[in-house]
C-alpha cells in the first residue's frame, strides 16, 4: 500500500508541476517541436521520472555490476580493473601491407588485433579468380592461402595478442589457416585468444556475404562451436552481429531485436547437435553499433545484456554463469560518416565511442574520418584510436562503473527497448522462426522500410546531418589518398601461381576428396578443413568443394 | 485521346562482390515512388549481366552501386558492353564510396554521373528523370 500512495503523491505533485510551471513556460517559450525523437524515430517525453519505471524492483532491473540480469556491465569493476581492449579493424592490399598496418597500430597503443578481408576472400574466391577482378585488396586484406596468414601476422606474436576475424561464409577455413599458421610457429591452440564472425544469419539478412543455403552454413558454424570448445578453448567461435544489420538501416530496437533472436538460434542448433549449452555458450560473442543517439545506444546495451541473461539462464537452463554473460565489441557507425565536411566525423565518432563505453563494451573500434571515401590512411587511423585513449585516460568515464545507471530516462528506455525486442520475437516466433523468416524476406524487408524512412527524414529535413542538409559550406574536402598498388596484386597472384605449382600434388588432392566426402555426410567439417589447409589448398579451392556439395543461396529480391 | 506518357525504366545495378544494398535499396524506392519503373538486378552482377538485363529490360538509364572500391574496373566496363550492344544510348548513372579524384576519370568513361555519399534523393530523382526526355 505504501508503494502505491507514494506512486500518487508522485502523480499528483507531476500534475501541479505540469499546470504551473510547465504550461507557464511553454507559454512563453513554446518547444522547438512538436514531437522530439531518436535516430531510430523513436518519440520521447519531455522528463521522465520515478513515475516511468513501472513497478520492478531495481535490484530486479538492474542487479549488481557482475551480477544477473547485469543490466549495469557484466564485471563487478568494469574498467576500474581493465580498460575495454582498443581494437581496430584494418585491412587493404595484400597481407604484407595489412601487417604493415598492424604493427603501426600496434606501435600507437592499440592492444587487440581486427582483420578486414576483401570482398573475395569474404566470398571464398581467390585473388586469381575471374569474380575478384577489381576487387583486390580494396576494402580488406586478400588471403587466400596459408602463406598469406603466415605474412599477415609476420612479427607478432599471436600467443599473446587476440586476433579478431570479420569472417563469416569461409569463417572456418579462414580460422583453420591462423590455427596451422600458429601450429607451424609452435604456439598451441589453447593459447589462441581471438573471435571469428562467422555469423551467418545476419548476413542473410543485412550483410549479404553468404555463399551456402541457411542449412549446411548453420552445419558449419555449429562445427566450428564443437571443435572450438574442445580444442580451443579460449576462441569465441562466433561474434554474433548486429552492427551489419544497424549499417543497412534498422532501428535500434531491430538491431537489438534481430541480433538477439539470432543468438537463441545458435544456441538452438548447438543443442540440437548434442553439445551441451554450458559447453559452448560462454564462448558466443557479441557485436553491436555505437550510432549518434547516445541515450538509446546506452539503453541498447543494457537491455541486450539483461534479455540474454535471462534467455540463456531461464529457457535455455545454462548453468554456467558465464554462459549467461553477453560480451561484446563495438564499433562506431560507419554509416553516419558524412563525405561532407570530413573532419567533423571526428566529433560523430567520439560521441559514438563514448556511447560504448558508457554502455559497458568489452572492446571497440572507431572509424576513421575519411571512410565515406576510403579504407583509413594511417593518419586518419591514428585520430580514430586517439579519440579512445582519450575516452580512457582523459574524460574520466571509466573511473565509475555504468555512471549512468538509475537515469530515469535511462532505465525507462532500457524498459521499451526490452518490450520491443519481446515483441519482435513474437513475429519472428509466428513467422516459424529465424531461418523460414529470412525465405520469406521479413529481416531484409523491415530493415529496407526503416532505411527508406531514415532517409526520407534526412530529406524533408526533419531530420538534421550537420553539414549534408544543414550548415553547409561548398568545399572540397584534401584527403590523402589511399591506393592498393599494383605490385601487390602481382605479387599476389604469382604467390599463388607458385604455391599452386610447387604443393605435393596428391596430399592436395586427397585432403580435398576428404573433405568433400566428409562435407557429404555428417562429419565435423574443421578436422578436415585443417588437413587441407595443411596439404597448402588455397581457400578458393575449399570453398569450391563446399559450393559444389552444399549449393549457393538466392535471396529474395526486394527493395 | 491524351497520350499516356511512357513510363521511365530503370535498371538498379550491383556490380561486382560488394554487398552493401542500403543506397540502391533507397535509391530505387525513391525512383519508383517519383512514378518509374524500376527493376533491381539483386547482388553479384558482372558487367555482362547488367547490360544483358538492362537490353532485355528496355531501360532508358541504369544507376550502378558500389561501395567496395571496385568502382573503376566495373563501371567503365558496363559502358563499354553497352556500346558493343549498341545500346550506347542507355544513361549510366554511378553511386557509392568513390573518391574525389576518380570521378573525372569515370565520366571520361562514359558514366553520366556520380553520386556520393549526401546526395539528396531529389538530385537523383531529377537525373534519371532526364533520361526519358530522349525517348
Amino acid at each position: 500500500m505504501r508503494a502505491e500512495d507514494d506512486r500518487k503523491a508522485l502523480e499528483k505533485e507531476r500534475k501541479r508541476w505540469e499546470d504551473t510551471t510547465l504550461r507557464k513556460a511553454v507559454e512563453s517559450l513554446p518547444e522547438r517541436r512538436k514531437e522530439f525523437v531518436t535516430t531510430s524515430s523513436r518519440p520521447l517525453k519531455r522528463l521522465y521520472t520515478p513515475l516511468d519505471l513501472g513497478v520492478k524492483t531495481d535490484e530486479e532491473r538492474l542487479g549488481k555490476p557482475g551480477g544477473f540480469p547485469y543490466t549495469r556491465g557484466i564485471h563487478p569493476t568494469m574498467y576500474r580493473g581493465r580498460l575495454w581492449t582498443m581494437r581496430m579493424f584494418a585491412g587493404y592490399g595484400s597481407a604484407e601491407d595489412t601487417n604493415r598496418r598492424f604493427k603501426y597500430l600496434i606501435a600507437h597503443g592499440e592492444t587487440g588485433l581486427s582483420v578486414a578481408f576483401d570482398m573475395p576472400t569474404l566470398y571464398g574466391y581467390d585473388t586469381d579468380e575471374p569474380e575478384a577482378k577489381g576487387e583486390f585488396g580494396t576494402c580488406g586484406v586478400a588471403v587466400s592461402s596459408l602463406e598469406d596468414m603466415r605474412l599477415l601476422f609476420r612479427g607478432i606474436d599471436v600467443g599473446e595478442v587476440s586476433t579478431s576475424m570479420t569472417i563469416n561464409s569461409p569463417a572456418s577455413v579462414i580460422w583453420a589457416m591462423y590455427l596451422v599458421a600458429a601450429e607451424e610457429r609452435d604456439i598451441p591452440m589453447s593459447k589462441l585468444r581471438g573471435t571469428i564472425q562467422n555469423d551467418i544469419l545476419k548476413e542473410y539478412q543485412a550483410q549479404k556475404e553468404w555463399i551456402f543455403p541457411p542449412e549446411p552454413s548453420m552445419r558449419l558454424v555449429v562445427d566450428t562451436f564443437e571443435f572450438g570448445s574442445k580444442q580451443v578453448p579460449q576462441w569465441n567461435t562466433i561474434s554474433i552481429s548486429g552492427y551489419h544489420i544497424r549499417e543497412a538501416g534498422a532501428t535500434a530496437g531491430q538491431e537489438l531485436a534481430f541480433t538477439l533472436a539470432n543468438g537463441m538460434e545458435y544456441v538452438r542448433w548447438g543443442i540440437d547437435r548434442g553439445l551441451q549449452v554450458d559447453d559452448f555458450a560462454p564462448r558466443l560473442s557479441f557485436f553491436f553499433n555505437a550510432h549518434n543517439d547516445l541515450f538509446e545506444e546506452l539503453a541498447k546495451y543494457r537491455a541486450a545484456r539483461r534479455i540474454w541473461s535471462r534467455e540463456m539462464r531461464d529457457t535455455f537452463g545454462a548453468k554456467n554463469p558465464r554462459s549467461w554473460l553477453l560480451r561484446f565489441h563495438a564499433q562506431t557507425a560507419g554509416v553516419s560518416l558524412t563525405a561532407q565536411q570530413p573532419e567533423i566525423n571526428i566529433v560523430r565518432t567520439t560521441v559514438q565511442a563514448l556511447a560504448a563505453v558508457l554502455g559497458g563494451t568489452q572492446s571497440l573500434h572507431t572509424n576513421a574520418y575519411d571512410e565515406a571515401y576510403q579504407v583509413p590512411n594511417e593518419a586518419a587511423a591514428r585520430i580514430a584510436l586517439r579519440t579512445q585513449q582519450i575516452l580512457a585516460h582523459e574524460s574520466g568515464v571509466a573511473n565509475t562503473v555504468d555512471p549512468l545507471g538509475g537515469s530515469y530516462f535511462l532505465e525507462s528506455l532500457t524498459d521499451e527497448l526490452e518490450d520491443e525486442a519481446y515483441r519482435y520475437f513474437d513475429r519472428i516466433q509466428e513467422l516459424g522462426g529465424v531461418i523460414p523468416a529470412i525465405r520469406k524476406g521479413f529481416f531484409q524487408q523491415e530493415i529496407a522500410n526503416s532505411a527508406y524512412r531514415y532517409q526520407r527524414e534526412i530529406e524533408d529535413k526533419e531530420r538534421v546531418i550537420v553539414g549534408v542538409n544543414d550548415f553547409v559550406v561548398d568545399e572540397q574536402p584534401e584527403l590523402e589518398p589511399l591506393r592498393v598498388s599494383e605490385a601487390s596484386l602481382k605479387a599476389q597472384v604469382e604467390r599463388l601461381r607458385r604455391i599452386r605449382r610447387t604443393r605435393d600434388a596428391k596430399k592436395h588432392a586427397r585432403s580435398l576428396d576428404q573433405l568433400r566426402k566428409g562435407c557429404e555426410g555428417d562429419a565435423n567439417t574443421m578436422p578436415l578443413i585443417l588437413d587441407a589447409v595443411r596439404a597448402k589448398a588455397t581457400l578458393g579451392e575449399i570453398i569450391d568443394v563446399m559450393r559444389e556439395t552444399f549449393g549457393v543461396w538466392e535471396e529474395p529480391l526486394l527493395y | 485521346m491524351i497520350p499516356i506518357a511512357k513510363k521511365i525504366r530503370v535498371l538498379i545495378a550491383k556490380p561486382g562482390l560488394d554487398g552493401h544494398d542500403r543506397g540502391a535499396k533507397v535509391v530505387a524506392r525513391a525512383l519508383r515512388d517519383a512514378g518509374m519503373e524500376v527493376i533491381y538486378t539483386g547482388l553479384r552482377q558482372t558487367p555482362e549481366d547488367i547490360v544483358e538485363a538492362a537490353i532485355q529490360e528496355d531501360v532508358d538509364a541504369i544507376g550502378l552501386s558500389c561501395l567496395s572500391g571496385a568502382h573503376m574496373t566495373l563501371f567503365p566496363e558496363v559502358v563499354k558492353l553497352l556500346k558493343k550492344r549498341k545500346s550506347g544510348d542507355i544513361l549510366v548513372a554511378g553511386g557509392g564510396i568513390i573518391p574525389e579524384e576518380d570521378v573525372p576519370k569515370l565520366k571520361k568513361a562514359g558514366i553520366k554521373v556520380v553520386f556520393g555519399p549526401g546526395t539528396p534523393l531529389r538530385d537523383i530523382v531529377a537525373f534519371f528523370e532526364t533520361a526519358g526526355k530522349g525517348a
